[in-house]
Order: C-alpha cells, then structure tokens, then sequence
C-alpha cells in the first residue's frame, strides 16, 4: 500500500510540473512582465518595484526565472502579485478556492445523494416505466450544456423569486445567527449545485444503474432470492454493497470534476469561487491571477484523481494487497 | 451489457428513428447557416432604433373576424410604455409576410450578389424571435451567428484531428521516445482543467480584436485543448494495428514507414475517428459559446451564438425580454442535442453490442 502511495505521488510530478512551466511559458507571452504593469501605479514606489524585480529575478535569462518562479511557488507558495486586487495571489485563491470547495461539495451531495438511491431503484425496475423515465432524464441532463440550464435557473429564480438571484451571501449576512447564516447560505447554494450537479449525477446514475444490474445478475443474488430472502434485502444488504464498489473510484474523480464543473455556475450565479475570479482576472488583464488559477484548480484535480486511487484501494481487497 | 438508458436505444444498429432524426436536423442547422443571409431577412448589423426590445410576433393565419388566410401575418406592434420598452400589438393592423423579397443586398460569394430574402414585409420590419437591444432581428442573427458558432465547431474538429491523427498514429507505429514524448504531453493536456486552462490559454492573445482573428484564436485555443484525448486513443488503435498480418505484409513488400501509417494503418481507424468526430463537435460548439458569453470571443456587433446568450446575462433584461435568453438557448440546445444523439446512434451501429457509456466526467 505504501509503494503504491509513493508510486501514485512520484506519478503526479510530471502533471505539476507541465502545468508551471505552461503558465510559467503563458506569462512570458501575455503583454508586459507584471513589475513594469505595476509600476504605471503611481501609488508603488520604485523601491518596492526593485524589491519585487530581485525576487521574481527579472533581471535574469528565461531559465533562471523559471526555476525561481519554480522555487517561490514550492517553498514561499509566491504566485505573485494580483495587479488589480493589489494582494498576493495565493490571498485572493485561498479564498476563492474555499468558495469553490463549499459549492463543490454541496454538488456533491446532490450528485451523489440522489445518483444512488435512482440508480438503484432503476436497475430494480429494469425496463419498467420508472427505469425508462429515469433514463431518459439522465440522457436530458447529459445533454443540456450548463451554460443553459444555469441561465434558465437563473429567470426561474428572478421570475419566482423563490431563490436569490446570485451571491453567496445576503445582505445582511454580518447580523445573522448561525442558524439564519447556514439557511442563508443553503439557499444561495441550491441553484448554483442543481447546475454544477447535474451532468455528473446523470453519468454517475448510469454507472449506478449499470453496476447494479451487473451484481443482480450474479448467482449469490439468485441464490439469496432463491432462499427467499425479502427483495429490499436483496438490494440493498446483498447487492448495493457490491454494486457500490466501482462507485467508489468515481468519488474522487468527481470530486475534481466537480470543482472544475462549478466554473460556469459560478460565473452565472456570481459565486464568489475560483472561476469567476478567473474570468475577472481575464476581463481585468490580470494574468498572474488566471496562471495562479490554472495551477491551483489543477492541483485539486489532482489531488481529487489520486484520493480517487486511493479509496478504490482501500475498499477493495483484491487490489489492497496487489 | 443492458440496453437503453440512452436517447437513441438502438437495437441491433443504431440508424434508427433518433439517428436519422438529428442528422436531418443538423443538415437543416448547416443549410440554414450556409444560406443565412437568404433566410434571414436583414443582416446581422442592421438595427431599427426605433424598435428596441421588439417583442416576437406571433405568426397568424386567422384574422379577427374569423377568415383563413393562406398567407401568414403578424400584428404589427406599436410602443405602449417607451421608458420600459412595453409593446402592444395592434389587432387592427396585420402585416402580411411578403416572400421572395428584395431587401438589402448581399454576396453569395464574391461578386455573386443577390438582394432577395425568403422572407420579409412591406413598409416594415418583422421580428419573429424578437429583437435585440439594439433592434436588431433575432432570428436574422441566429442564422449569421450560425455560421460563426457551427462552423468554429468544424474548424477546431479539422485542426484537432490532424494533429490527433498525426501524433497518436505516429506515437503508436513508431514507439519508443516519441510515444513517450507524446503520451507525456497528452496526459498533461487531459489532466488540467479545461474552462481554466481556456481563459488561461485566452490571456495569450489581446483583449479585444476584430472578428476574423477572434475566430482563429478561439479555434487555436479549443483545437490546444482537444487533440489530446484523440491522440490518445489513436495510438492504442494504432499499437493494436501494429503487429497484424496486413501491416507486416505491407512492410515485407517494402512499403515506406509513413505510406504503411497513412495508408494502410490510419484508415482502419475512420470507424472511430467518425464517432469521436460527432461526439466532440458539441464541445467545441460550447467554447465558442462560453469565450464569446464571456466577452472575449466574436465581439459585438458580429453575431454568434455565444455573444447573442451573453446579451442575457443581464438580470433585467433576461427577466423583461426573455426572448433575448430563448432564441440562443434554442438554437444552441437544439445543435448540441442533434450532435448527441448521432454520435450515440453511430456509435451504437459501428459497435452493436452496445457501451452503456455516459460522458466521462
């Protein structure tokens, strides 16, 4: 298990190190190195400018540079300066990107909330009227792009009123009690997750559906039917234990795709996450924020990918011991 | 393996009903792009000031005391409420729709010019999506902006391929360090975060530039980002290929390395290139649609699909003139949703078994 750990972290090395030198290499191209964009800020003095050209070593040929850029980010985590926030970078990520992991994680819920219990009951009342309806939605909300559906949601929640329009939080916010912030911030967050949600719970259902009708088809299923064990028993004590294990690699997986999902519900809904202060960045030619996003999102990625490996391992034996 | 749970349950293939219906529509989508400036009945720029917000008119064929009328008509709209751009159709005034029209003039291809239109109106101007805040027609924009938003799609798709095609047939013939380099470079690609790595990607070239090169640049980008899931499977295809009687035959006869790849290897590949081909035109299609969304793609006052959805972004105007959301957002699903169910449905005819595959996500 160890070496497989080792083994699955030596892996992510290379991925980390393609995504600094790309945005390392984008920067080089965008407009303009950053000290001399901040120095048209009358409000910096040259001193400090001078500081920040030493460190970032502007003064030096492209692979020095590289491998300092490479050293601030591993051992000071320096992304550099936002231009427009005046705060370092990895200030305003850190934030963001735990705006993102709240509604990462509320999509999560959705998707995997109701992506099991559907899919069981699917495969349960295969080719019946439930199976086809359920199947048939999935397809649908595979196939409506969430660009779509979040501006859709978005008139819903305008025209009804039911919902907040956007923000994560409401006014307000600072004097309310725990309990009015958690419903406040519960319903900024519904339609912002259905979007996020949505396509990963159709294609995780599918699998559900699919991994279930596998295991009802083994023979220990007839068998426990065969001695008359109860059908809910059947499903779920017998079946759903085994049908979830091809499920459970796919928990990491999604847990990456859907922080990497959120960035249009976020830009749409006015989340306050990493996606839409990445296209501010764009919009205010910002590029070290956008780099600094880039690298971030892709080390969650990772980071999702390999807790993915890892749980598979430890749910199922055959691979624990390989 | 189950079937169903897809839109297109094939049962032996999959040319079925679902299948042959999207490649009908596409084919209409395409028609409808490559005559845009035919069907529509004004081109993409021009605007009525005096008509902002222009409500969709109904089509009509019965008139208010009860008579048929073979000839369609709209009730022409008067301005009821000119601070919040309320109209009120005008029972007592139909406008009958006029066909094979003159209106502006327009070059088929250079030097070909024609000034007919479908459709249009006498004296006035018809809106039967609505009309913009500019008052420009919405569906005249839809059929320009077609031409930007599916054909981004075949272009990216065009590019992509080659280099797909070309890199993972020769990482897989060939072996050894370019298989590595290649495959190294692929994993990279398909391990970032696509919107992210897109807006990274945008950053590269200015803010703001004149349509055609905003057209390239958002080609360049999507076709960045789409080579390497191709090239991947490619080269497996390839690598299975690669010790088969056929292949060692061509090489014993003496064929040259590149001739066996292009030849004789890469075409047994097609079956699936045609597939993934389908299936990835919709992604594509969504790129153009989110940069141009953004702001940062085809720029105003050149159409596309993108651009015409990011004039809904405004909360007020998407809840007072819900057509500015509607007409993009049809139009958009409906391509994104034929390109699905064909892929599915030939997916389903080349291999009949039948994958209960989702996207993978």
């Amino acid at each position: 298990m160890r070496s497989f750990l080792i083994r699955r972290l030596l892996q992510t090395i290379p991925v980390l190190l393609g995504v600094s030198a790309l945005t390392f290499l984008l920067m080089q191209l965008a407009p303009g190195d950053f000290v001399t964009l901040m120095g048209q800020n009358p409000g910096v003095n040259a001193a400090t400018l001078e500081e920040m050209r030493h460190r970032f070593g502007l003064d030096q040929p492209w692979y020095w540079q590289y491998l300092l850029y490479l050293r601030n980010l591993m051992f000071h985590l320096d992304l550099g300066e936002s231009l427009t926030r005046h705060q370092p970078v990895v200030v305003v990520l850190r934030e963001a990107l735990g705006n993102t992991l709240i509604l990462a994680s509320a999509a999560a819920v959705v998707t995997w909330g109701l992506a099991i219990p559907l899919g069981v009951w699917a495969a349960a009342s295969r080719g019946g009227l439930t199976d086809r309806v359920v199947s048939l939605a999935a397809a649908f909300a595979l196939a409506v792009p969430e660009l779509l559906s979040g501006l859709f949601l978005l008139l819903l929640a305008a025209h009804t009123g039911w919902f907040p329009v956007g923000g994560m939080h409401s006014a307000g916010w600072d004097e309310m009690g725990a309990l009015a912030r958690a419903g406040d911030l519960a319903r900024h967050l519904m339609l912002p997750a259905v979007v996020v949600g949505a396509v990963p719970l159709a294609s995780r259902l599918r699998q559900m559906r699919a991994s279930m009708l596998d295991v009802l088809g083994l023979e220990y299923v007839t068998a426990a039917r065969a001695r008359g064990v109860p059908e809910q028993r059947v499903l779920f004590r017998h079946a759903l234990r085994n049908a979830l294990n091809p499920m459970i690699s796919m928990f990491g997986l999604t847990l990456g795709a859907l922080v990497s999902g959120s960035f249009i519900a976020e830009v749409v809904f006015s989340w306050p996450g990493l996606g839409r202060v990445t296209v501010e960045a764009l919009l205010a030619e910002d590029p070290y924020l956008v780099m600094g996003a880039l690298l971030m999102s892709t080390v969650v990625l990772v980071a999702g990918n390999l807790t993915g490996d890892l749980l598979l391992r430890l749910a199922d034996p055959r691979l624990r011991d390989a | 393996m189950p079937e169903g749970g897809r839109l297109a349950p094939g049962r032996a293939w999959g040319w079925n009903l679902w299948t042959r219906g999207a490649a009908l529509v596409l084919a209409l989508l395409y028609a409808l792009a490559a005559g845009a400036p035919f069907f529509a009945p004004y081109s993409a720029e021009s605007m009525d000031r005096e008509r902002f917000y222009h409500p969709p008119q109904a089509l009509h064929w019965r008139d208010a005391a009860g008579a048929f009328h073979l000839r369609p008509f709209v009730y022409a709209m008067r301005l009821a409420d000119s601070s919040e751009w309320r109209y009120a159709a005008d029972r007592a005034q139909p406008v009958p729709l006029e066909f094979w029209v003159r209106g502006e003039r327009y070059a088929w291809l250079p030097g070909i010019t024609s000034d007919r239109h479908l459709y249009g109106a006498r004296d006035t101007r018809v809106y039967l999506l609505g009309a913009d805040a500019f008052g420009r027609d919405l569906w005249s924009r839809l059929l320009h902006g077609a031409r930007v938003s599916l054909g981004v799609g075949l272009a990216g798709l065009v590019i992509s391929f080659s280099f797909g095609l070309a890199l993972g047939g020769l990482a897989g013939y060939l072996g050894g360090w370019v298989d590595a380099a290649v495959m190294r470079l692929c994993e990279l690609l398909l391990s970032l975060p696509g919107l992210y790595l897109v807006i990274a990607l945008r950053t590269a070239f200015p803010p703001s530039m004149p349509s055609g090169r905003a057209y390239l640049m958002i080609v360049v980008i999507l076709a960045v980002l789409g080579w390497a899931a191709l090239a991947r499977v490619i080269r497996g295809l390839v690598r299975a290929q690669r010790g088969l009687d056929y292949v060692l035959a061509a090489e014993a006869l003496g064929a040259d390395r590149a001739r066996v790849l292009v030849r004789h290897i890469l075409p047994n590949t097609l079956s699936f290139v045609m597939v993934a081909a389908t299936v990835a035109i919709p992604g594509y299609i969504l790129g153009e649609v989110f940069l141009s969304f953004l702001g940062v793609g085809v720029q105003e006052p050149a159409a596309s699909w993108g651009n015409m959805l990011g004039q809904a972004r405004s909360l007020r105007v998407l809840v007072s003139f819900p057509w500015l959301l509607a007409a993009p957002a049809g139009a958009i699903f409906t391509a994104v949703l034929a390109f699905n169910v064909l892929g599915d449905g030939l997916r389903d005819a080349l291999d009949p078994r039948g994958r209960q595959g989702g996207k993978p996500r």
